[in-house]
């Protein structure tokens, strides 16, 4: 899958002088790498707790809500932006969808109600913060910037600063069921990672967020609407948001405005240690979902061993370091 | 838990009966009489402390950002060490629900005989705790309340509408039936139903003798917060005769801000009771003339319940044969009068 990936992205960012060559593979072979490691030490410490069935489900459940919100951050860090605003979205799409006047509309039409409103509210809120960057000239970092600080005042205003508790019961058995055994939600972001490597990877429309991240005048020049793309950009972002909203909605049964807080930070140090370059015109799904994977694992062993959290962060903000370290070093030798 | 043999029961309850001589609840654990909560394990007169079955507990709470909550990790964890029969398994704090969600999944993989959980938030942990009980775990609930009975066996509460009220009283009291007074309040974090509460029993109490809240903010149980909120509720009132915050740890920020507002014709009501505070009081050169004890050891008082249940004993000093479904703690009033009982238990913040 890698390789594939690769050729795709040599050949849109050829454009700025990157050669390729085998930089994706020995990329993602080092977050193999890591995270082969971080299990070994699982493994080692833990043994049977750590690679039980359970527990790897665990991992992936932990994983889901912060995956999908990276898959949507690596399309936007990708096309030469950064999004601020993703855990604060998540925060009013679970608020609105779970307010007494939704949750009244899904015992009548069905708990699909609360789906489509967490959805529609965090695309619309993409779509805002990709209108105000792209049409008002406003720099990504300011405006999602905003967009953090007001959605959570929205979520705040509408929850009356209470969690919302979920007492629709179709939604909690839908969501909760795990068929075969694999959550719900897993699934979900299963589906996600799939579709965001499609759509990265094998569409024009990947195509043009390469184009776009790489040299957007070179892009406009091209004949690529800049501008559109980028609000596309956004509330793709935000229907991640909507969907990992959802997740977390099945989670907690709750929908509160304090859901998300610094999500943000984990998203984008995920894309980071995946290989997106926080410059943009250069991305890669896959180790996206290695970032998460690792740091998600990373969690699950410290808790497993007893290890406080405060050593965690510290052991995190060392595998950020050291993985962009890497990455530059691989990245000069190659060109 | 509850298959335990009725005959076994009966000898627990008898076993209860002789030894019972005096309350030994949780709630007098916590120091109402010789403050002294770290000999808690030294008061008791039945044998319930005597070593028994292993009993693996998962210990989990949120992030020690303020010095009570580090409070409540420290000291469950030192009861915990008080026994040879407890194995205890800290995932440390985190106010991450989808985090902690997962810390308690993992402790239902491990399949410990019990947790204890300070959630971040109740109704958002619901779920998972309800879970666990499905699992054959017993769930103690400690401070921040689940929203369904069936996931939790026992919950341990601080009585944080009595905070309001004993705060409120206090503020009666001193007024002496003047009805123009002042009043301001503090509050934590408003999301959280206990801040709610604590709000409400002050209100209540104060309406009782003609009083209302004139002003109120609200703070985030940080000292950072506790200074921004201050200092722009002084701002807003230009002349306060009482104020109440709810929490000593956002009142080193609140003490900061008045300090540097210049500000000491009001007098100062604490809350939770951290040990620089009854310090304070003590030494009696500040505004703050009083606090509210809200108790960091509850946690502690978890740990010892989930003992007690997944050993199959009783509380001794109760009638009952099962442990309690909930214990919810008292909220004394601490001023210079009775500082010295309270100030061995209190937390540094």
């Amino acid at each position: 899958m890698s390789t594939v990936q690769q050729e795709e992205s040599t050949e849109v960012t050829k454009t700025r002088g990157d050669s390729g060559g085998s930089l994706g593979v020995v990329r993602n072979l080092g977050l193999v790498i890591a995270l082969v490691i971080l299990c070994v030490v699982g493994v080692m410490t833990s043994g049977d707790q750590f690679a039980s069935k359970d527990n790897v489900i665990t991992i992936l459940r932990l994983a889901s809500v912060v995956g999908v919100v990276s898959i949507g951050m690596t399309f936007v860090i990708t096309g030469g932006g950064i999004d601020l605003s993703v855990g604060a979205i998540l925060a009013l799409s679970s608020v609105w969808a779970t307010t007494t006047g939704t949750q009244s509309m899904a015992d009548d039409y069905g708990w699909i109600v609360m789906v489509l409103s967490a959805l529609l509210v965090g695309t619309a809120c993409g779509l805002i913060n990709g209108i105000v960057i792209a049409y008002g000239k406003v720099v990504p970092f300011i405006a999602t910037l905003a967009m953090l600080a007001s959605a959570r005042g929205l979520a705040e205003i509408i929850a009356d600063r209470k969690t919302q508790i979920i007492r629709n019961q179709g939604f909690t058995d839908f969501f909760g069921a795990e068929p075969l055994g694999i959550p719900v939600i897993v699934i979900m972001f299963a589906l996600v990672v799939v579709g965001g490597w499609f759509l990265l990877n094998r569409t024009t429309f990947g195509r043009r967020t390469f184009a776009v991240g790489g040299n957007p005048e070179a892009a406009r020049l091209a004949g690529i609407k800049v501008q559109r793309h980028t609000v596309y950009l956004y509330a793709l972002a935000g229907l991640t948001c909507g969907i990992a909203a959802v997740m977390l909605m099945s989670r907690t049964t709750t929908g509160s405005s304090t859901h998300g807080t610094l999500l943000e930070l984990d998203a984008i140090a995920a894309v980071v240690i995946g290989g997106t370059l926080l410059s943009g015109g250069r991305g890669t799904v896959v180790g996206t979902l290695f970032g998460v994977l690792i740091f998600t694992t990373l969690t699950n062993v410290f808790t497993l061993n007893n290890l406080s959290t405060s050593s965690q962060n510290v052991a995190k903000g060392v595998i950020i370091v050291v993985a962009v370290l890497l990455q530059q070093r691989i990245a000069n030798r190659k060109t | 838990m509850s298959t335990i043999h009725p005959r076994r029961r009966r000898a627990f309850a008898l076993v209860g009966a002789f030894a019972a001589a005096t309350l030994v609840l949780g709630a007098c654990t916590n120091g109402s009489d010789d403050g002294d909560t770290s000999s808690a394990i030294g008061k008791s007169n039945t044998d319930n402390d005597k070593s028994g079955k292993k009993v693996v507990i998962g210990f989990s709470a949120p992030a020690a950002d303020h010095g009570w909550m580090g409070s409540i990790t420290k000291s469950a964890v030192a009861q915990a060490k008080k026994y040879d029969d407890i194995e205890l398994k800290v995932a440390e704090g985190t106010n991450d629900v989808n985090l902690q969600i997962s810390q308690v999944e993992t402790f239902i993989n491990d399949k410990v005989d019990a947790i204890v959980l300070l959630p971040f938030d109740g109704a958002a942990m619901t779920a998972v705790a309800r879970k666990a009980m499905d699992a054959g775990i017993v769930v103690i609930n400690v401070d921040r309340e689940f929203d369904s009975p069936f996931a939790a066996r026992t919950t341990v509460l601080g009585d944080n509408y009595g905070m309001g009220v004993s705060a409120g009283t206090y503020v009666c009291d001193q007024a002496k039936g003047d009805k123009n007074k002042v009043v301001a309040e503090i509050a934590g974090i408003d999301s959280l139903p206990l801040t709610q509460d604590r709000s409400k029993g002050f209100a209540d109490a104060l309406k009782k003798c003609g009083l209302k809240v004139n002003n109120r903010v609200a703070a985030e149980f940080t000292v950072e917060s506790g200074e921004k909120a201050a200092s722009n509720l002084l701002q807003a009132a230009p002349k306060i005769d009482y104020l109440w915050n709810h929490d000593d740890d956002q009142g080193v920020g609140v003490l900061a801000a008045i300090k540097n507002a210049n500000r000491d014709e009001f007098v100062m009501i604490g809350g939770a009771g951290s040990a620089n505070v009854m310090r304070d009081i003590k030494a009696d050169n500040t505004v703050l003339k009083a606090t509210v004890i809200y108790p960091s050891t509850q946690a502690a008082d978890g740990i010892k319940l989930a003992r007690l249940l997944v050993q199959g004993k009783s509380m001794s000093d109760l009638a009952e044969i099962e442990v309690p479904r909930e214990v919810k703690l008292s909220a004394p009033v601490v001023t210079k009068d009775n500082v010295d009982t309270y100030l061995p238990s209190a937390f540094e913040s």
